[in-house]
């Protein structure tokens, strides 16, 4: 494809499909099982009257009611009304790392070999499952330089929570729990690192980027002490730039006796290139459904593998998988633990893949996913510097690692057109931008990250859906105002998220809310 | 149907090409015109009007008679409701006020007016905070945190406002400089009051969160943080502002908003000081500073404060100085650092530095200032 490749003339599925609680039909099931037959109740009982009576409900739960055919319906519908990983050039949601995931990895997850398993099984008998999760721990530790991994946490941000419980606990043994009330990150990492420590009840300190886009290592400086916990930090951070100061970073915070953790969920550019450990980082955790290809899930089933050096590798959640020699096995034997974060061993599918997915590209390989991820990114800096109206703020002329906090700001001042309403009009063509997380310090921002997995022909694709839209923000801005056009929703409401007496996680706290 | 005001300074702006600074005053006006001034308001008024012209069926404009708002509301295509009457030339700070109190009585839902900071003071004069209102900056001046960036996003703030996508309002700085003492090299700004203006939100990513929390939850997590850390030990110098505000009412203490108050032990000692005072209250006593930013320039000291002067900053103590700011305004700066203007060059290079931001409860940055 060239230039002038165009953008697909995509029209969304539109169902104005309910959400499956108001489908219920009182009465309405998918399966009718059988009464239970006498001989069989005469040996197992009624399945019933043996379990605890505190433990059985009084009324039964409000769930909806509905034939098999009206499910299937249902969810075949909504999954027309989505814009996939599979289906979309996804690289324009930045710091998410999307990338394809190998479909044969989904078989090994979805075999009966694996299903079957169940957690409380004798370690005996789940030999195989334990061998993959000590080898992908052995992996990680060769990507990190770190000593020990743990893939209990159910996500990055319960990693980022899991390294603040760590980094809790060592102080404390130290007899410095109370002096040390303080962690430090930087407004371009994570929010997650400043989140994290906040619900702990840590102080937090965060630093604010220089012109270069960096924390200054002068404003390091001023944050730490002898209240210092710990650095959580990013680096690349979301702006792409590599800090090459990190290890001063480090040195400096170790020197007030505070750790580091280094927050490398999207670790994508770095595999086999730089690690944790040459950094001077205590602790690190990478997502699996990043980096390493496991699908995201929609917050579903994924792992922050998270990893600690030898010296505070005795605090990691229980049990580690371990290898005598013989056999594997799980170690309950931490007295410093900071016990679990999660039920049993983590999210295993995500890590069954992550595992499939290294094995298959080897050493070699990852970093060939680093080196095309950075080269596809900075293809695409170029590319979308030459659009009239974008810009990249900081560090102007310079490579940036896997992806680039991008700026409309010069669009908007010229037509009045928001990057918000660019996503709109971007669906329009059946393709996925997002304006990217808080805080907002870059105006008008939006995050590309095209990570290996997508061509050329993929990126000049989406490079030509945003030339069109700026062509369009031009002659008329008002179709970019008022798109989207050809999907599913118009305008997504915002105003119930800031209002608690209108959002609603659950069909009961909405009936509640609404009064219904 | 909504209701939009609007008020046009013609002559503001037209000091600054001619370098004048300004033109607050007959004879000045007089001066930027021999000098071949043109009138700069009408043009710029123009720019913020054109954003609005999508929805001119959605409101109703209201305005003063000819270059106070009628002729270029026209030229726009507007077809705006002109009460009030002026001498067809020269308006003063006068017409202004008296637009301001009419347009204000009819309950628009917000006043537009395009001016400077002296314009900004003449609305405030006229109608504190009765009415929301919005400034197109058109002035040689702008100091105040009550207009909008440039005139084309002041016209987009109010179109979000028109269709309710902006809800909220917040309390901005009305701040003016002493333009005498401006043309002869000296800056000296003064914090009038507050006016009432739209509050844009920074929307995140839509599922991941809602918005960002507000300016008022900001402000007050901010004075929880301060009084919990406070020492019976220490004055506590607090500037004026709406960010300190919380402190005095959460201590239920009598305050002043534009002024600098002293407390000790919890306890308010004298409100609303002059620099003097503070000095004889403070002198080798053991005292902190609570200030913020003041307007939308990240002035530090020496801008609407100026009674925490130099000499009383020494006596205090770099150390002792505690900066409160919301994440929010410190993103409105753009990336650039506070700035101080204390008119001590010794003092501005001794607070030059990164320096630590209460920011929120339990929650800090380390931004940095300059001069």
């Amino acid at each position: 494809m060239t230039k002038n490749t165009k953008v697909k003339n995509f029209h969304q599925a539109k169902w104005d499909e309910p959400i499956i609680f108001e489908l219920s039909t009182k009465g309405e099931r998918g399966i009718l099982f059988p009464e239970i037959e006498k001989e069989i109740e005469a040996i197992v009982g009624d399945g019933f009257s043996k379990l605890p009576k505190q433990m059985i409900r009084k009324q039964a739960p409000q769930l909806p009611e509905l034939a098999q055919k009206q499910v299937l319906k249902h969810y075949l519908r909504i999954s027309q009304q989505t814009l996939g990983a599979d289906l979309n050039v996804d690289i324009g949601q930045g710091t998410c790392t999307m990338k394809y995931s190998p479909k044969i990895n989904e078989r090994f997850a979805g075999s009966p070999k694996f299903t079957a398993l169940h957690p409380a099984q004798d370690e005996s008998t789940v030999q195989g499952i334990l061998e993959i999760i000590y080898k992908l721990d052995l992996f990680l530790r060769e990507i990190s330089g770190l000593d020990k991994f743990t893939f209990q946490p159910g996500g990055g941000g319960q990693a980022i929570f899991a390294m603040v419980s760590i980094i809790e606990a060592y102080h404390a043994t130290n007899n410095e729990g109370e002096q040390r009330d303080e962690i430090i990150s930087t407004m371009f990492s994570h929010p997650s690192d400043a989140a994290a420590p906040t619900v702990k009840g840590y102080k937090v300190i965060n630093i604010y980027p220089n012109e270069d886009g960096l924390p200054d290592i002068e404003a390091l400086k001023k944050a730490v002490s002898k209240r210092t916990a710990a650095l959580l930090i990013t680096n690349p951070e979301d702006t792409g730039i590599f800090n090459p100061k990190i290890k001063e970073f480090t040195d400096m915070v170790h020197k007030v006796g505070g750790l580091c953790g280094y927050d490398q969920a999207n670790a994508n550019g770095l595999l086999g290139i730089t690690r944790a450990k040459e950094a001077g980082f205590d602790m690190c955790f990478f997502n699996l459904h990043k980096t390493f290809s496991s699908p995201h899930g929609c917050g579903g089933p994924a792992t922050g593998a998270l990893g600690v050096k030898e010296e505070i590798s005795d605090f990691l959640p229980v049990p580690l998988v371990e290898f005598d020699g013989k056999k594997y096995y799980f170690n309950y034997d931490l007295p410093k633990s900071i016990g679990k974060v999660r039920a049993f061993y983590g999210a295993v599918p995500a890590i069954l893949k992550a595992y499939s997915w290294i094995m298959s590209l080897g050493s070699e390989g990852l970093k060939e996913v680093s080196r095309i991820a950075v080269l596809n990114n900075n293809y695409l800096l170029k590319k979308v510097l030459e659009i009239p109206g974008a810009s990249a703020p900081y560090a102007k002329g310079r490579h940036r690692i896997e992806q680039v906090r991008y700026s409309w700001e010069d669009l908007y001042n010229d037509t009045g057109v928001t990057t918000e309403d660019i996503t709109y009009r971007m669906v329009d063509f059946g393709f996925h931008m997002w304006s990217s997380h808080h805080p907002f310090i870059v105006p008008q921002p939006f995050t590309l990250e095209p990570t290996e997995a997508y061509s050329k022909a993929e990126m000049d694709e989406y490079l030509a859906g945003l030339r069109r839209v700026v062509k369009e923000a031009h002659e008329n801005p008002e179709l970019v105002k008022s798109a989207p056009h050809r999907s599913v929703v118009h305008k997504i409401d915002h105003e119930p998220l800031d209002n608690p007496a209108k959002w609603a996680i659950t069909w009961r706290a909405y009936l509640k809310k609404n009064k219904k | 149907m909504k209701k939009i005001g609007l008020i046009v300074n013609p002559i503001a702006g037209m000091g600054g090409t001619v370098g004048l600074k300004g033109t607050d005053g007959k004879a000045i006006l007089e001066k930027a015109k021999r000098l071949g001034s043109k009138p700069q308001s009408a043009k710029r008024t123009k720019e913020t009007l054109e954003r609005l012209t999508f929805l001119k069926n959605d409101f109703e404009l209201i305005t003063y008679p000819g270059e106070m708002g009628e002729r270029i509301a026209k030229e726009c295509g507007f077809e705006p409701k002109v009460i009030g009457s002026i001498k067809t030339t020269e308006t003063t700070a006068t017409d202004t006020i008296q637009a301001a109190k009419e347009i204000s009585a009819l309950k628009v839902d917000l006043l537009l007016f395009a001016g400077g900071d002296g314009t900004a003071r003449d609305i405030y004069n006229a109608i504190r905070n009765k009415t929301v209102v919005l400034g197109i900056p058109t002035g040689v001046k702008i100091q105040s945190a009550v207009f909008a960036s440039n005139p084309m996003k002041g016209g987009d703030l109010v179109a979000l406002f028109l269709q309710g996508k902006i809800k909220e309002t917040k309390e901005a700085e009305v701040m003016d400089i002493d333009e005498e003492a401006f043309r002869t090299g000296f800056v000296s700004a003064k914090l009038y009051g507050y006016l009432t203006i739209p509050y844009e939100k920074q929307h995140v990513q839509r599922i991941k969160s809602g918005s960002s929390t507000n300016e008022r939850y900001a402000q007050e997590a901010i004075a929880q943080d301060i009084i919990e850390n406070m020492d019976d030990e220490y004055y506590y110098i607090i500037g004026p502002g709406t960010t300190t505000r919380p402190i005095m009412e959460r201590l239920k203490l009598d305050f002043t908003l534009l002024g600098v108050d002293l407390i000790l032990e919890k306890k308010l000692v004298e409100k609303d000081l002059s620099e003097q005072k503070i000095l004889t209250y403070i002198t080798g006593k053991r005292t902190k500073i609570v200030v913020t930013p003041i307007g939308g320039q990240g002035y530090i000291f020496g801008r609407g404060n100026q009674q925490i002067s130099s000499k009383v900053i020494r006596e205090v103590g770099k150390d002792n100085i505690i900066i409160v700011a919301t994440k929010q305004k410190i993103n409105s700066l753009n990336g650039q650092p506070f700035l101080t203007d204390t008119g001590d060059k010794e003092i501005n290079q001794l607070l030059s530095e990164h320096v630590i931001v209460i920011t929120g409860y339990h929650n800090k940055v380390v931004y940095r200032i300059s001069y």
